[in-house]
């Protein structure tokens, strides 16, 4: 099985972290995966994507275009990848920064108050993290271990407090009814 | 019989391809010499320009290196970093090699204050071309490029090196000298050999700019050339010391961090 | 380090330079390829090894040229705009015969171009980049595995055979993280008694040139390096070949254009269109031999590019124009997606029919 994650939003939210926890994640349970990041200006506070692919096979191309699973993180991100997504894929909505509705009906949709869930669990700059907790749930794919396992990969271990904290905010996802 | 004068041992036994009367060839010896007094001919690595200067390396006994134009500092910094506790090296370059072409590279060889020695040949004109108007050529300087003068207005004031050089926090070591008689010849040998004893010392670049005679695109007798460096040269480009940082002479001493 | 970790391509190519026993990097900021310049000058001091700045990429090509003559292993980066002004020192390097790693993670161009990945600089790299008769063996990664894996094979290949070589990737491939695993038998770099290392008193002097005024010798010269670039040749080119047995339909592309290639093959499979793709590994020495045994069954290739149809070229002399060849290409740091591709391959088979 093949599946492609774009996670897009503005520079600075932290899209590019969060497809790493995701493709350590793959790493660490055998997949092959690849992550590509939005690069140049764009980078610094315009928009920005990140795309992530996983899967049991070798993989072509790491452009991801059309995702089966997209987290958007602002207005315009959802605008231009709405339509992109794969019949029966995935969009998880920070519904604190994006207040319309999904307009397509083949596709599942999760609306999270990411951004004001971080703000009150003191985790005011992880709200990535909050809907990366939120897609694995949903997604069937949350196992404790190999998430604690892929955040200890992408967190030094001068940084443990915040090890802790990206724990609490995908837990925070990933209770979020 | 005691042999007073003979042949450095860093000079291979060829003959020069230079001009007669051009100032090379002294310069030449005067590095030669320089090396051989110090005893470091087995590690020395010497960088070639292009200019006149370009078959040096056939010339010095030591190791030798042909650079691209004007990029004799930059390759210099990575033969010196390749082995920076035991190879000396030189460059020897001429004025449109180092101050034109080649600025930027020897602005920022200085700058960084490279531990090499730089010899800079300025004889104010391209001489391997043919005698065309040099960075360092005078004002009203006749040459094939400028043939009715060096006219600063149309192209600019000559680049004085040494000058330059010295608002440079960086460099170790800057002097100018000339070889057009006896008494110069021995100043700017002591100057050469100082330049690579502070590289033995490690104390940075060194850079010794020599006012040189091109008698065959000045179309001058050697002689006259000889003399046109007292009265033309030197008046632009004064002789002395324009850095010495271990000695004080350095406009930034009381600046340091 | 067997176990593997995530790493940009940029990255893996540093830390693989440092393994290949590189230990002096010279290179100049330029977007999208400064990872591996940031990379060297957090590890270099670390383990004694020079990382250095340089005011240009001029200036940054020399002194590889330096530390090349000196006998050790260097490398400098850039990005298309500077790896034009890298051609000169290129040029020397190869007058020269002297060894040195050179990667280019390319843009758009030309002129300043864009900082979007593109392959528009296949013939400035295959065709040697600078003035003269010379050639620089052209290695190209698809991905940060390869990224890793070629750039060791890339300083074992100018020692070998005294030549620079180039790393061609591009800004996606150096962009992207991918597992990469680290498990490489080093070997040991071959003596260099040519080397500028200073006499010790014990030798005649070495000379590092490129300068023969003597028309008759540099003849000489170019000819006896032409006869190694035939060595270079025969033993080194280098593709991988997926699905070519009986396909109709040959698409051939390099780096990350292989990859959105090989997507649209295997969907086209699933139609039941006979397709296959040929990757270059190396461009130059181009591998001749696959295009050729293709050609014999084959009635039709495409080339995938991200340039406006460079190594098109370069199939169409090894197929000796045996088969039509089309092209599937997007330019300007636009990337063709296998959906593109795959209408190429479909309308070919339409046409073969």
């Amino acid at each position: 099985m093949t599946r492609k994650y774009l996670f897009a939003g503005f520079g600075g939210q932290g899209l590019l972290f969060s497809g790493k926890v995701l493709a350590y994640k793959g790493l660490i349970e055998d997949k092959n995966v690849s992550w590509l990041p939005s690069y140049g200006p764009e980078m610094r506070g315009g928009t920005a994507s990140c795309g992530v692919t996983i899967s049991d096979d070798p993989i072509g191309a790491p452009i991801v275009l059309e995702p089966d699973v997209l987290v958007a993180m602002n207005l315009p991100s959802l605008d231009k990848y709405e339509s992109k997504v794969e019949p029966g894929g995935y969009i998880f909505v920070d519904s604190s920064l994006i207040e319309r509705k999904v307009q397509r009906d083949d596709v599942k949709v999760y609306y999270v108050p990411a951004t004001k869930l971080a703000g009150e669990i003191g985790a005011s700059t992880l709200a990535n993290m909050i809907l990366v907790g939120k897609l694995l749930k949903e997604l069937g794919d949350y196992d404790e271990e190999t998430v604690d396992k892929a955040l200890g990969k992408c967190i030094s271990a001068r940084h443990a407090d915040l090890l802790d904290l990206n724990r609490k905010a995908m837990e925070t996802g990933r209770d979020y009814k | 019989m005691e042999t007073v004068f003979k042949r450095p041992k860093s000079l291979i036994d060829v003959p020069f391809h230079y001009c007669p009367g051009c100032t090379h060839g002294i310069v030449h010896r005067l590095v030669a010499e320089a090396i051989d007094e110090l005893g470091i001919e087995g590690r020395t690595v010497g960088i070639a320009p292009v200019g006149c200067s370009v078959m040096a390396y056939d010339y010095f006994a030591c190791d030798m290196i042909e650079a691209a134009h004007g990029r004799a500092p930059a390759v210099a910094t990575g033969v010196k970093r390749s082995d920076p506790d035991n190879l000396i090296v030189f460059t020897y370059q001429g004025d449109g090699d180092l101050a034109s072409i080649g600025t930027a590279e020897t602005v920022h060889a200085a700058a960084r204050n490279e531990n090499i020695t730089v010899i800079f040949i300025n004889n104010a004109i391209y001489g391997m071309t043919g005698g065309q108007m040099a960075p360092t050529s005078l004002p009203g300087q006749v040459t094939q490029t400028s043939p009715y003068g060096r006219d600063p207005k149309a192209c600019g004031y000559p680049v004085k090196i040494c000058e330059m050089l010295s608002e440079l926090q960086g460099p170790e070591y800057l002097e100018r000298v000339t070889v057009n008689n006896v008494k110069n010849v021995r100043n700017a040998k002591r100057a050469i050999k100082k330049a690579f004893q502070n590289q033995i010392d490690g104390k940075g670049f060194s850079l010794i700019e020599v006012l040189s005679s091109c008698p065959t695109n000045w179309g001058m007798t050697p002689k006259d050339a000889l003399k046109w460096i007292d009265d033309h040269m030197i008046p632009y480009y004064p002789l002395g010391v324009y850095k010495d940082r271990s000695n004080g002479i350095d406009k930034f001493a009381a600046k340091e961090d | 380090m067997s176990e593997k970790v995530l790493m940009k391509g940029n990255e893996a190519i540093a830390e693989a330079a440092i393994m290949a026993g590189c230990r002096h990097y010279f290179g100049y900021p330029i977007t999208p390829q400064t990872e591996i310049a940031a990379y060297m000058a957090k590890r270099m001091p670390k383990i004694g090894g020079t990382f250095l700045q340089a005011e240009s990429e001029i200036a940054a090509i020399n002194m590889v040229y330096g530390v090349s003559s000196a006998g050790k292993r260097v490398m400098t980066s850039s990005s298309s705009p500077g790896i034009s002004l890298k051609g000169e020192g290129i040029s020397y390097l190869a007058g020269t015969d002297l060894p040195a790693v050179i990667v280019n993670a390319q843009r758009g161009g030309p002129g300043l171009g864009g900082i979007q990945p593109s392959q528009s600089d296949y013939f400035q790299a295959t065709r040697g980049g600078g003035h003269g008769d010379y050639h620089i063996i052209v290695l190209a990664p698809s991905s940060v595995q390869e990224m890793a894996e070629l750039t060791i094979k890339a300083f074992e290949l100018a020692d070998e055979y005294l030549m620079p070589a180039m790393v061609l990737a591009d800004g996606t491939t150096g962009q992207m993280m991918e597992p990469v695993s680290f498990d490489f038998e080093i070997k040991e770099p071959p003596a260099k008694p040519w080397a500028t290392t200073g006499t010790k008193c014990e030798r005649p002097h070495n000379i590092a040139n490129s300068l023969y005024l003597d028309p008759e010798k540099l003849e000489r010269i170019n000819n006896e390096r032409y006869k190694r670039y035939e060595i270079v040749k025969e033993k080194e080119a280098k593709a991988e070949e997926y699905l070519t047995e009986d396909a109709e339909i040959v698409v051939t592309g390099f780096g990350i254009a292989a990859r959105i290639a090989r997507n649209a093959v295997d969907e086209a499979r699933a139609k039941g269109i006979k397709a296959g793709l040929i990757r270059p590994i190396t461009l130059w020495p181009f591998p001749d031999k696959p295009f050729k045994k293709a050609a014999e069954h084959a009635k039709r290739f495409i080339s995938v590019e991200l340039s406006m149809g460079q190594m098109i070229e370069d199939v169409k002399l090894a197929t000796e124009c045996r088969v039509p060849v089309d092209l599937c290409y997007r330019v300007g740091g636009m990337i063709p997606s296998p959906a593109q591709v795959l209408e190429s391959i479909e309308k070919a088979a339409q046409e073969v029919k």
